[in-house]
């Protein structure tokens, strides 16, 4: 592609840094919950203390008659306001069973922190002393905590659904009918292991804010939302409130993070929406830490049986996957497709043939919906081929590193066409990995274990290492369309050239931390020839940017970074035909460099792009029928998904007293290909990285058997601090994606991917000596300790 | 509160606190004065980072705060002779920092430079710390270790109550209602000291900790987070005395203890996480 040629300006591919950060850094950025409001009413939301009850009696008086308050509401009181119940976007089988699911709960409530009475109140504080107020009376029902228990049925959430289970999608590819038994049959070595993704709260450190605003006359309305989909979610606030889409706005501010937790339509973004339009005020929210523990999404909580089979080499002949996977209590925006973003990728990194057998089943339980969450079925699938590849290597006796060569799809097989039928775009997995091992110095960490290691040994130490491969960059629409997905997977850019050759990159996506203004800043610069601060990159306001799918899913840059790589091409083009109108030349005569028409053979006959801005502006003297004016719109719908991949490798050491995990060195190697900004690249690695890391060994949200969440604040979820991590190592190796101009995939959740399970099968391995052979996340001291007294018996 | 060391429920998850008035009092006698005329509504506020986080969660209701933050003749550190002592609202940091402290009774030095992060160092007081009687926090367990007294002023005048005296219970001590924290009392230590925090994250409380100092066949431990209160481990100082093997006496560890579960350790892991950092604390202390 052209970006990489030898022009001295390039920008592409410098460390540049992110245009974003200082007004983030000095806290001048301007957060929903910082924009000052006058007149808004404050929303508070009185929440379910219990898992699964009906509801009996809700008694307001008190709260109604506090000064201040304005209106309370029960979930009955406003059933009319709805057109539609909430979103599910993903129905991924026909026959899926989905609740009926209102913002406020009318009957019954099936999580702690399900919205039971909405109060409207002249200030945030008079709001929350009237949920004090308001008496709920409840009969208690059964709550279902456990995935297994919530799949024998013995107590149903939904009785209108008659079962807990919300659906079971099955993936069969078989070259011969029964090929994957008969290979578990004839295999010289099996493996079968059960693991445990537990739940994660994505504690992203914005908790959610909406401010909503009627504009003066005629029932516009203006919805400012701490949210990474302000397009889907004008659609699909349209859709439930019955409010015609023309006269929604919704506008993203600066948003502290997502992680897949924003990527959704939320029930209090429907109640700021519709009560400001019924008392015709702005209406505001904002959740508290522990509010947001209860009531934004949670990730992962799956249960997978995993089944490997190979040969006598070690080479992969069938494998085979059960999932269940909690939904939580209700299906939100795509809760039931998360698992299956995961489904292609079970086998990982390596060749093989067609014997895959993989189900999944979906399940209810009385706890907080789940829904994406950085990787979003990805890290889980990678978390199950990795791991189990480790206990292969175990079972067979051999190196991890060496099972893992001999299995990887080799760099000539690229594009490779897998089992599935999806075509892998390119890929290197065994120099990422031989990178990988000699950063990490694998084999002198084999020697130092060997002395270390010993019986008795106090501190033991370990060496994992995990290599992905991620479907990102979602997504082709007519693949979303095979999956049953609500929506396409294209992006919309739209460049516009002002007259005084200041340019202006409008984007579809919705950045929330990525430092997008600075990396499309980069790709219009280097198209352009214009200098990178004379772009400046609007968004997340569905006014100024009314076309977009949004951010997530590792998408923005090889789809919507794509599109204004698109729309770029086609201003050059508008402008030489000014040019070439000018010059008086054939279209085709023209040289365009550094932002510069030329005569082929007479450079000194040129046109720069800001003359031709100006041109296209006056519209004095442009070619017959040209429009005016320097700007175009293309929309990217990707061919392919883009596949990123690489190798991480950490080294632990336990304390095999105390069960303390200590991470002493993580290398990350990774491939997004072509890297727009090396200095972004690796921020995604590290904050992706530790928040895999911390999968591994901290976090989890724990909840009683009577699904009393009990990790609410951070004090008791335990996101690591940077005192409590160490510092990564990353590295590159670079394959550009055949499948756009760009060369690029994506990078978002890759150090996220790769981290758990690299972590998990270093602690695995330096305990191994010990009989340990599994050990369940979050590897915390007392988990460890107690796998260690376990081996020992 | 944000941890839970007896493992109650936290009903509540507002950050909002309710309603409550505000004084600031000038001088401890005022402070005693104003907590006698509004009494059990009123709650002392000194670097706030134990009561604010509880009203927040709505867990403590005061209606009046009584900021005594600003009372600057009880911010102090003193070489006293046999001890130093140390105003009750000092700030972890000045503590962490103070080259008397460092010098007499480095244990105590050390275990401040470990309470929280930095920011909760320059909020928070050692008296706020001890008066809270959280058996989770690093001070109350350093400084019943080390044979601490704590001065007390009422509207009756001063007394003086041992720290092995002071704590009767889960964030429960011998303070009266209307009594302040004034002065804490340090016996200067020589010989060996060793500080064993562990925790999960750097900053976080101590699923269990161990404060010890060891001069010969004298010494002085005691547990973080082992019960409702800090714990004294007379078994283990009683044993080394009478020369058992640190091994040996280390196994004594919970004896005096009745440890908690909760989320990040049962009773039982806290119990065998006691001895082993009590074996690495009198190792560390008596080289
Ligand atoms: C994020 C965070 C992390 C922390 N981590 C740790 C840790 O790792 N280890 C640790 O030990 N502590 C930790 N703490 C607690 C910290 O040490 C507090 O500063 C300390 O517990 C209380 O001191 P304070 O001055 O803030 O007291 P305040 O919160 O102001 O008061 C606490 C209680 O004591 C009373 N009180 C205060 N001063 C007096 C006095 N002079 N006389 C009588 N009563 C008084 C108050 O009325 C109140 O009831 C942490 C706190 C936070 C917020």
């Amino acid at each position: 592609m052209t970006m990489t040629d030898n022009r001295p300006n390039t920008v592409v591919g410098t460390r540049l840094l992110r245009r974003e950060d200082p007004a983030l850094l000095t806290g001048e950025g301007k957060f929903t919950n910082d924009l000052s409001i006058p007149g808004a009413l404050h929303l508070a939301v009185k929440r379910s203390e219990h898992a699964h009850a009906r509801i009996v009696n809700i008694d307001t008086t008190l709260a109604a008659a506090l000064p201040g308050v304005v209106a309370v509401y029960t979930g009955a009181d406003l059933e009319s306001l709805w057109a539609a119940p909430m979103p599910c976007a993903w129905p991924v089988t026909p026959d899926m069973k989905n609740p009926v699911h209102y913002p406020l709960a009318v009957s019954k409530v099936h999580y702690v922190g399900d919205g039971v009475v909405a109060v409207l109140a002249t200030s945030e504080t008079i709001s929350r002393d009237a949920l004090d107020l308001i008496e709920v009376t409840y009969e208690v029902l059964p709550a279902v905590v456990d995935l297994d228990e919530a799949l024998s049925d013995k107590v149903i959430l939904h009785e209108e659904l008659g079962t807990n289970s919300s659906y079971t999608w099955p993936l069969l590819i078989e070259s011969t009918p029964g090929c994957v038994e008969e290979a578990f049959k004839n295999a010289a070595y099996t493996v079968k292991e059960r693991y445990v993704q537990q739940r994660l709260i994505p504690m992203a450190m914005e908790p959610r804010a909406i401010a909503a605003v009627p504009q003066p006359f005629g029932g516009d309305v203006t919805m400012y939302s701490a949210t990474q989909v302000p397009h889907i979610l004008k659609v699909m606030a349209a859709l439930t409130l019955g409010i015609p889409e023309h006269q929604l706005r919704i506008v993203a501010p600066s948003v502290g993070g997502g992680f897949g937790s924003k990527l959704d339509v939320y029930a209090e973004e429907l109640l700021c929406l519709a009560l400001s339009r019924k008392h015709n005020v702005p209406v505001r929210w904002v959740e508290e830490r522990s509010e947001n523990a209860h009531a934004t999404i949670h990730g992962r909580g799956q249960i997978q049986h995993v089944e490997l089979a190979a040969d006598s080499d070690g080479k992969l002949t069938a494998v085979r996957f059960r999932i269940i996977a909690d939904m939580g209590a209700y299906l939100q925006l795509v809760t039931p497709g998360v698992p299956l973003l995961g489904a292609f990728l079970y086998a990982g990194v390596y060749n093989l043939p067609q014997a895959y057998d993989f189900s999944c089943t979906g399940v209810f339980t009385s706890l907080t919906p789940t829904d994406a969450y950085r990787g979003a079925g990805r890290p889980e699938a990678t978390y199950a081929i990795e791991c189990g590849m480790d206990a292969l290597a175990r079972k067979m006796n051999i190196d991890p590193y060496e099972l893992r060569k001999r299995n990887f799809i080799q760099k000539e097989q690229f594009p490779y066409t897998a089992f599935s039928g999806l075509t892998y775009d390119s890929g290197d997995h065994a120099l990422a990995a031989e990178k990988a091992t000699q950063m990490a110095d694998y084999a002198g960490i084999r020697e130092q274990q060997k002395t270390q290691n010993v019986p008795g040994a106090a501190k033991r130490i370990g060496i994992g290492m995990a290599s992905y491969f991620e479907m990102c960059g979602l997504a082709p629409s007519r693949v979303l369309a095979s999956l049953n997905y609500g929506a396409g997977g294209w992006e919309a850019a739209t460049v516009r050239v002002l007259p005084t050759a200041k340019v202006q990159v409008v984007t579809g996506t919705s950045p929330h931390g990525q430092g997008h203004e600075t990396s499309w800043a980069m790709i219009a610069s280097e198209k352009l020839g214009i200098p990178v601060e004379d772009i400046d990159v609007l968004h997340s306001d569905t006014a100024i940017a009314p076309l977009g799918m949004d951010t997530y899913g590792s998408r923005s840059l090889p789809v919507g970074g794509v599109a204004i790589a698109g729309a770029c091409d086609k201003v050059i083009e508008k402008a030489r035909l000014i040019a070439a109108h000018q010059l008086e030349c054939a279209a085709d005569d023209l040289e365009f460099a550094n932002g510069l028409f030329s005569v082929k053979g007479s450079p000194d006959r040129s046109l720069p792009m800001a003359a031709l801005a100006f041109a296209a502006f006056t519209a004095h003297n442009l070619p017959d029928g040209l429009e005016p004016n320097l700007e175009a719109q293309y929309t990217y719908d990707p061919p392919n998904f883009s596949w990123p991949f690489g190798t991480h490798i950490c080294i632990v050491e336990v304390d095999v007293e105390t069960g303390k995990v200590q991470v002493l060195k993580y290398v990350a190697i990774d491939d997004c290909g072509n890297q727009i900004n090396p200095l972004i690249v690796e921020g995604q690695v590290h904050g992706g990285v530790i928040q895999g890391l911390a999968q591994a060994l901290f976090e989890e949200a724990v909840y009683d058997s009577d699904g009393n969440l009990k990790t609410t604040t951070l004090a008791e979820y335990l996101v690591p601090a940077a005192s409590d991590v160490p510092s990564i190592i990353t590295g590159h190796t670079i394959t550009p994606s055949p499948t756009n101009q760009l060369g690029v995939k994506g990078v978002g959740e890759a150090g996220t991917i790769g981290a758990a399970p690299a972590v998990m099968n270093a602690v695995i391995d330096a305990l191994s000596g010990l009989g340990v052979t599994s050990m369940a996340m979050p590897a915390s001291p007392q988990t460890v300790w107690r796998t260690i007294q376990q081996a020992k018996k | 509160m944000a941890h839970h060391p007896t493992g109650e429920e936290i009903e509540d998850t507002t950050v909002i606190p309710a309603a409550f008035d505000f004084k600031r009092a000038s001088s401890a006698a005022e402070a005693i004065s104003l907590m006698g005329e509004y009494g059990d509504e009123a709650k002392l506020l000194a670097g706030g980072h134990s009561l604010i986080p509880l009203m927040k969660l709505r867990l403590a209701q005061p209606t009046m705060l009584i900021d005594i933050g600003r009372i600057a003749d009880l911010s102090y550190v003193k070489d006293a002779g046999d001890h130093i002592a140390i105003g009750a609202l000092t700030r972890h940091m000045d503590v962490e920092k103070s080259e008397i402290v460092k010098q007499h009774v480095p244990l105590l030095a050390h275990a401040a430079s470990h309470v929280g992060d930095a920011q909760v160092r320059h909020r928070g007081t050692i008296g706020g710390s001890l008066a809270h009687a959280d058996s989770a926090s690093d001070l109350p367990a350093t400084t019943l270790a080390l044979g601490a007294t704590y001065v007390v002023q009422g509207p009756n005048g001063q007394r003086q109550i041992a720290a092995k005296d002071f704590y009767k219970g889960f964030l429960e001590s011998a303070l009266a209602p209307d009594e302040l924290l004034v002065e804490i009392r340090v016996p200067k230590t020589s010989g060996g000291w060793s500080f064993q925090k562990f925790n999960r994250r750097a900053q976080d409380w101590a699923i269990v900790g161990v404060a010890a100092w060891r001069n010969g066949n004298n010494s002085g431990v005691a547990l973080v987070n082992m019960g409702s209160t800090p714990i004294l481990a007379t078994s283990v100082s009683a044993a080394l005395a009478n020369g058992a093997s640190i091994a040996d006496a280390a196994e004594l560890a919970a004896n005096e203890a009745e440890p908690q579960s909760d989320l990040n350790a049962s009773s039982e892991y806290r119990t065998h996480l006691a001895k082993v950092l009590v074996r690495r604390a009198l190792e560390e202390a008596s080289n």
